[in-house]
């Protein structure tokens, strides 16, 4: 045969096999990746585009915050907790103040107990804006991040006021809050709602029922309730598959019962009850409720000393109890034991995002790569938390 | 249903290996034999007016002599909770896994695995999970003494093995 051009021949010699013959393709996602909101590390295998399997490796961020609890008095153990899930810390720590006042039998003052219902909404609505910024970032849209932040930044403020900290609060203490609310601070709170309850209509003009948007996250990843229910997930994850189950109205703390609020459920109005779309609507119902909580709490809150109960020495008498609130990433369990001693003997955080991220090897099979980033988001996952 | 009830549920069906049950504290727990959690946690889940569809929490912890599991049950449908537990010794610590039941149990196995050395007997995938694979022992117990160092990284700092001795 007559060579035409200065090619080597060998590369002609190529065998391909038939029928074609590929091979699984491992992939590491993270540790250091945006989409994984953190370090986490997720080992994929994929054929081409397809994800066969995916493994969740984590501990990145372990901090060994069990262990430091068993050396710490009581008191000392809020900050620590707050560093949980540092989106949400006015939850984490109203959780284990909660648990250990119902060991030591201790009633709260009314207007403590106000201001921990003002906090931890409004906290709660601080971290589903970060939830909707970032989930704007996995899918693609960058602007909505800023909406998020701008709003976030005035809760920040206000917490910045009533707490001196900016992420992490140390404001709720056994017994009550750390400081009383200064002067002007509910009107300001008041002012605050009225300015983010028309924002709602501006994140779904741009996000929520935005075309791309839409098909980038309805009928992707879908969780069945009773899948739901049986990896144990939580909170707005276990709403969105249309599960009607809210601690706060299902097994009533604080003074929740005294509210009037909705829990927002998965509909499937894009798509499949279950779907990442789900997942993210049922955030931005819930800022709405939230914002009512808030402003119910403020017309209610009674005069008073909210430092009035706060013990000066904390004693919990030997026992063990197990409870649990709604974080906004949903269950957050303290399950603690005392010896009566100065310090818990033992102290398990049953983390909601640890059991939410647990179900991604489940719906990630037989997704794109893509779409994985978008389930991912939609899990709404903190590492802090998982790691603890 | 009262937490009297489930345990009277319990005994008829399971007699022997059904320990303890103590109503005096905060949460009544009901104490159940390590190697017979599997069928129990069945019972629990499968039985039409039990129902314990949502395992809440899984925690190991050390109770000094033995290792202990706590199961924090909850039931959806009918709002009731339970409190079980059992205890295996640190010579042998086995206990049935529950992760085929409750895929809730399966990451919190594993850290009860990572943390205490507690081994889940026909777990899927019994690996560490917050520490790294080649860790030595397990932090959580009391009697923990950690590493100096892993991989070259020092672990203790030198000052605060000083500040330990002054407290002892």
């Amino acid at each position: 045969m007559a060579q035409t051009n200065n090619f080597p021949e060998t590369r002609f010699e190529l065998e391909i096999p038939d029928p074609l013959k590929t091979d699984e393709f491992i992939l590491n996602m993270g540790p250091q990746h945006p989409s994984t909101h953190g370090v986490l590390r997720v080992l994929l295998k994929t054929d081409g585009e397809i994800v066969e399997s995916a493994t969740p490796y984590i501990g990145y961020l372990h901090r060994t915050f069990e262990k430091h609890a068993e050396r710490m008095t009581w008191p000392q153990v809020v900050p620590y907790v707050d560093r949980m899930d540092y989106l949400a810390s006015m939850n984490n720590s109203l959780g284990y103040a909660l648990a250990v006042e119902k060991m030591m039998g201790l009633e709260v003052n009314e207007r403590a107990q106000y201001l921990r219902i003002i906090v931890s909404e409004l906290n709660r609505i601080a971290s589903h804006l970060v939830f909707l910024g970032t989930y704007g970032l996995d899918v693609g849209a960058f602007t909505p991040f800023l909406y998020g932040f701008r709003e976030r930044e005035r809760i920040i403020d206000l917490f910045e006021e009533i707490s001196g900290g900016r992420l992490l609060y140390n404001y709720i203490w056994i017994g009550g809050v750390a400081f009383d609310a200064p002067d002007g601070w509910l009107e300001k709170v008041n002012e605050f709602c009225d300015y983010f309850e028309p924002k709602i209509k501006e994140y779904n003009d741009l996000l929520t029922f935005n075309k791309i948007f839409i098909e980038r996250t309805a009928n992707v990843g879908v969780i069945p309730a009773d899948l739901a229910i049986n990896y144990g997930l939580s909170g707005p994850t276990l709403r969105g598959s249309g599960v009607n189950f809210d601690l706060r109205k299902n097994d009533p703390y604080c003074i929740y019962d005294r509210f009037d609020f909705n829990v927002c459920i998965g509909k499937g109005e894009q798509g499949t009850v279950g779907d990442s779309w789900d997942r993210y609507y049922v955030r931005i119902e819930e800022m709405v409720e939230s914002a009512k909580i808030v402003r119910q709490a403020v017309n209610q809150i009674p005069d008073g000393d909210a430092k009035e109960t706060v013990p000066r020495n904390v004693r919990v008498p030997a026992g063990e109890i197990y409870f649990r609130t709604e974080t906004p990433r949903g269950e957050l369990g303290y399950y603690i034991v005392s010896d009566g001693g100065k310090n818990p003997v033992r102290v398990k955080v049953r983390a909601p995002a640890f059991c939410n991220l647990s179900i991604l090897p489940a719906v990630a099979r037989g997704t794109m790569v893509a779409d994985l980033v978008a389930i991912l988001g939609s899990l709404d996952i903190v590492l802090g938390e998982i790691d603890r | 249903m009262e937490a009297k009830e489930i345990y009277q549920r319990l005994k008829d069906a399971f007699q022997d290996d059904i320990l303890e049950f103590n109503a005096e504290v905060l949460q009544p727990f009901i104490k159940i034999s390590p190697d017979k959690t599997e069928e129990i946690a069945q019972f629990l889940r499968d039985k039409d007016d039990l129902e314990f569809d949502y395992l809440m929490c899984l925690s190991g912890l050390d109770l000094g002599e033995n290792l202990g599991v706590v199961y924090h049950l909850y039931s959806m449908k009918f709002n009731h909770k339970i409190v079980l537990k059992t205890e295996v010794s640190k010579e042998q610590p086995n206990v049935n896994s529950v992760a085929n039941i409750w895929r809730t149990a399966d990451w919190h196995e594993r850290e009860a695995y990572d943390l205490l050395g507690i081994n889940f007997v026909n777990h899927p995938d019994l690996r560490r999970i917050l520490l790294p694979d080649d860790w030595e022992g397990h932090p959580l117990r009391k009697d923990y003494q950690p590493p100096k160092s892993w991989h070259g990284i020092p672990v203790t700092l030198a000052n605060e093995e000083e500040q330990d001795g002054a407290n002892e």
